[in-house]
């Protein structure tokens, strides 16, 4: 019943669209006041989405396998909280968060844009019921949640443990949330190109929404990677995996965007180039959608995937990308009557040079992603493109673009100077000092490593003073900053310094080592939800005498039958231990992994201090200084 | 500056503690660049599956035979094709892949270079 | 007419980017490794299943005869389906089937034989599994026919009908 209820009204949610555009373009063409009946119709539709999701929510969790999203992705047994998480945690389900996302939005947009043109409003409107009648189509035609199963099972097919997980619970809407947001500023960008709005105004306006995303997407990847951590059982969280890269290239984008929209908001520069920024933003979302759905790139990340359902995707995104290209060429002027001039030392300079690594680097995850694609289409040779190539393009690079990110906020609009800062090359040189100090005795390249970790120190001790030498001006700025050069740095220390063994234990035995002896003590079994759970208790004790007790676990599930390896993991502020055991075919003995990872923590505390630092700037009125 | 030197000996601190002492370094490094062919999207490092338990034993031996780095990978390449190496070599299949990220940063800096360092002596 | 150009270029760009998509869109994202048939087969030392015995590859494979290389194991689910397939091929005169125990318990591995027969003229211990990778093979069951010390015919995972005519045609 609630799926039958949950059909009826997203088919009705999509009959309104024609009605939204028809009093749309209505209102278009007479545009002194806002027609409120769009208002109206747009909040019906957010109405009528949101009782879908609710719909298909209920349907989770009632069981109600006569529903086949609901037959293929759960099961009786399965926690209430997984039931839920597991409406969003298959492709039709989260098409439909998607959907109800997109609709909150630009009714948020709506009423929140009184101040803007109407005109304006209004074709953003229509740009954004494009993007949803496609989710629409989308979802009636291909991947509808409410397909009805007859005769109705007995029981569902269960959810993936491995998305059994609270934060893999929370990690999809908060990325829709970033993604969706992007799809506004898309048509909003696309909409002041048409009336020719791309200015001052706009920009401040837009801003909100640009950051917005950006601290969802952030928050979401973060999520993602702290998922991919404990989850997946190698201690990794970052693996330059296809599904990875997708989030990161839109990311790589709105960042881009989130700063050169202060060139425009400051001094009208730089027009075409925001507007580039925000139309890729979110066909690189798409794009992302896409590669990941389609199931045409190969990842850990399994979704079910079905090339049909790829092609519309497919087909969607080119069409969006045609538009926005007709658009861009059709209607864009640039204002030449503005004095456009930059001098070399300014902020303006910095920000574009900003601009010119962050592009690099998302060309670099870009071509390393859809490479592969391109080879076996033209030579039907399969290659694979893994972290050494992510690595080697991208880590000298970010050696200059710390050093402009050190230097950039230190500067002033239009013209400014660098006299009397002799602090500036006092903090290099003790940054140049320290890394070596650090570097000098370890088997790694020593040039690259220490220019890498002197660089991430220098943009840390610099943005550290502005703490206190700014105190609240420019806040924002000085804390995302300060976050990145710490996330630089953990990353670092932690590539540097993991500790990592490997080895084959039976139970009572030990295995001992310069730094650590590890005692596998015994196995116990514990009763799960809807697991069975062998846990192994191991003691270790490090060269200090510290001793501590690490419990890994392997679940075997009920439905689906797959057995995952939890890992343990204790974790304080210098560093992670983690460790994992496995089980190894036709083997009395345990695969145990065990590794020491250095500032682990810091590493979520450093994203976490970005998007703070983009979450201060949204209560900024004005970019100071 | 106070501060300064506060959070430098910290740091300082913080590293000094962890000495580094990298066991089977350059085996890890080689297994972390090898793509199981089992779970297609981890590297035979971090996947316990069976094939990457062999490749793994593979490695330790061949490495305690004296076999190099290359020769352990182009030994692999041989067996199961490119895809197997998670860091492609430069050679016709991927001049593109190494080339095409550096030519955009070139072309950047040459949009960059045209279109505000010109403008800027046309002014003045 | 430089302006007019940027726009065409562009679009261009895109239309090649969704073909390549559309085309890539039809190809598998399963990777199965391509084996190169004019190679030679790959030499190794290798142990006879129930005695000490070692012995090279070399001596195992004579030129002018078909041999069924097949990696089984005895906790393999698959192999247990596949093996009246092989008992079946066993059957051809001028096929002998040669069979890697994969990982396993040497225990297990005679049960399974003795439970099912034994379909191999020889068997050879794999116990790392360095061997099947010296095939090029990275699971179980895999099954390779040789013939002229080369590759002619390679199965992933388990036989079916299907391959069993297929090598059957091959061998005639």
């Amino acid at each position: 019943m609630p799926s039958l209820i949950g059909f009826y009204s997203l088919a009705l949610g999509s009959s309104l669209s024609f009605l939204i555009i028809f009093f749309s373009i209505k209102n278009f063409r007479n545009s002194k006041i806002f027609d409120s009946r769009i208002i109206f119709f747009s909040f019906l539709q957010l109405l009528l989405v949101s009782i879908s999701f609710l719909g298909l929510i209920i349907s989770f969790i009632n069981s109600d396998f006569s529903n086949e999203t609901v037959f293929n992705h759960s099961h009786t047994t399965k926690p209430l909280f997984y039931k839920i998480s597991g409406t969003w945690g298959n492709h039709e389900g989260s098409l439909l968060l998607w959907l109800l996302v997109l609709t909150l939005f630009i009714f948020l947009f709506i009423i929140k844009s009184q101040r803007q043109p109407t005109q304006y409003r209004i074709l953003t409107l229509l740009f954004q019921q494009v993007i949803i009648v496609g989710f629409f189509v989308f979802l009636l035609k291909s991947s509808s949640p409410f397909n009805y199963i007859f005769p109705i099972p007995q029981e569902g097919l269960g959810l993936n443990p491995i998305l059994q997980d609270p934060a893999l619970a929370i990690h999809p809407p908060i990325l829709y949330l970033g993604y969706v947001g992007s799809s506004i500023i898309f048509s909003s960008a696309l909409s002041a190109t048409c009336l020719n709005y791309i200015s001052k105004e706009w920009a401040s306006h837009i801003k909100q929404w640009v950051l917005i995303s950006w601290i969802f997407l952030t928050l979401g990847i973060l999520l993602g990677s702290i998922w991919a951590y404990y989850e997946l059982g190698w201690g990794g969280f970052w693996f330059w995996d296809p599904v990875e890269n997708v989030s990161l290239m839109p990311w790589l984008a709105l960042t881009t965007l989130v700063h050169c929209i202060l060139a425009l908001e400051k001094r009208s520069i730089l027009t075409s180039w925001v507007v580039v920024l925000s139309i890729s933003t979110f066909t690189l979302s798409m794009c992302g959608t896409f590669l990941v759905r389609s199931g045409i790139l190969n990842s850990v990340h399994t979704f079910a995937n079905d090339p049909e359902r790829g092609l519309f995707i497919l087909i969607f995104l080119f069409s969006l990308i045609f538009l926005s290209l007709f658009v861009f060429f059709f209607f864009h002027k640039e204002n030449r009557k503005i004095d456009s001039s930059i001098f070399l030392i300014s902020k303006e300079t910095s920000i574009i040079i900003n601009n010119w690594f962050m592009m690099y680097f998302l060309s670099v995850i870009l071509i390393g992603t859809v490479y592969p694609i391109f080879l076996e289409v033209i030579s039907s040779e399969k290659i694979s493109v893994g972290p050494p190539f992510y690595n080697k393009l991208i880590a000298p690079f970010l050696i200059p673009f710390m050093f402009v990110m050190a230097l950039g906020p230190k500067l002033k609009w239009i013209k400014s100077d660098i006299k009397n800062k002799i602090y500036l090359f006092i903090f290099f040189l003790i940054s140049l000092l320290l890394s070596i100090l650090i570097i000098k005795n370890l088997e790694i390249n020593f040039l690259l490593n220490t220019l890498l970790v002197s660089l991430a120190f220098y943009l840390f001790f610099l943005t550290l003073r502005d703490f206190f030498v700014m105190k609240y001006k420019n806040l924002s700025q000085t804390i995302a900053h300060f976050g990145f050069s710490l996330f630089i740095l953990s990353i670092l220390f932690n590539n540097i310094f993991t500790t990592e063994i490997i080895t084959n234990l039976k139970v009572g035995e030990t295995y001992t080592s310069q730094k650590f002896n590890i005692k596998f003590e015994n196995l116990n079994q514990k009763q799960g939800q809807n697991f069975k759970s062998i846990v192994g208790k191991f003691t270790i004790v490090n060269s200090k005498g510290k001793i501590e007790t690490l419990e890994p676990e392997l679940r075997i599930y009920n439905q689906p039958n797959i057995t995952t390896s939890e890992a343990d993991i204790r974790t304080n502020l210098l560093s992670d231990r983690f460790i994992t055991m496995n089980t190894v075919q036709n083997k009395d003995y345990f695969n145990i992994r065990y590794q020491i990872k250095p500032f682990m923590i810091w590493i979520w505390l450093s994203i976490l201090l970005i998007a703070t630092g983009g979450f201060l700037s949204l209560f900024k009125k004005k970019y100071e200084n | 500056m106070k501060y300064l030197r506060f959070f430098t000996i910290i740091f300082f601190i913080f590293v000094s503690q962890i000495s580094n002492a990298l066991e089977n370094n350059l085996e890890i490094k080689i297994t972390k660049n090898l793509r199981c062919l089992i779970c297609q999207g981890q590297s035979v490092h971090d996947s316990d599956s069976e094939f990457a338990n062999s490749i793994k034993t593979l490695v330790s031996q061949k490495l305690d035979e004296g076999f190099t780095e290359k020769e352990i990978y182009s030994f692999l390449k041989d067996k199961y094709g490119e895809w197997i190496l998670y860091n492609p070599e430069f050679n016709k299949n991927t001049y593109f892949l190494w080339l095409l990220p550096i030519l955009m940063f070139l072309l950047g800096g040459a949009i960059i270079y045209k279109l505000f360092i010109f403008k800027k002596k046309k002014l003045y | 007419m430089k302006i007019k150009s940027v726009p065409l270029i562009v679009s261009l760009l895109f239309i090649t980017f969704f073909i390549i998509f559309f085309k890539g869109l039809k190809n598998s994202n399963i990777y199965v490794p391509n084996i190169n048939y004019e190679k030679e087969i790959p030499s190794f030392t290798t142990q006879f299943f129930d005695t000490n015995i070692k012995i090279n590859s070399d001596e195992i494979f004579k030129e002018d005869y078909y041999y069924l290389i097949n990696i089984w194991s005895s906790w393999c689910l698959p192999c247990r389906e596949e093996h009246r397939f092989l008992m079946e091929l066993n059957n051809e005169n001028n096929l002998k089937i040669i069979g890697f125990n994969y990982k396993d318990n040497i225990k297990d591995a005679k049960k399974f034989l003795d439970e099912l027969k034994n379909p191999y003229s020889k068997i050879f211990l794999d116990k790392d599994g360095l061997i099947a990778i010296e095939w090029g093979a990275y699971g179980v069951p895999e099954s390779f026919l040789i013939y002229n010390k080369k590759i002619i015919k390679k199965v992933i995972g388990p036989l079916n009908t299907n391959f069993v005519d297929e090598i059957k045609r091959l061998i005639k």
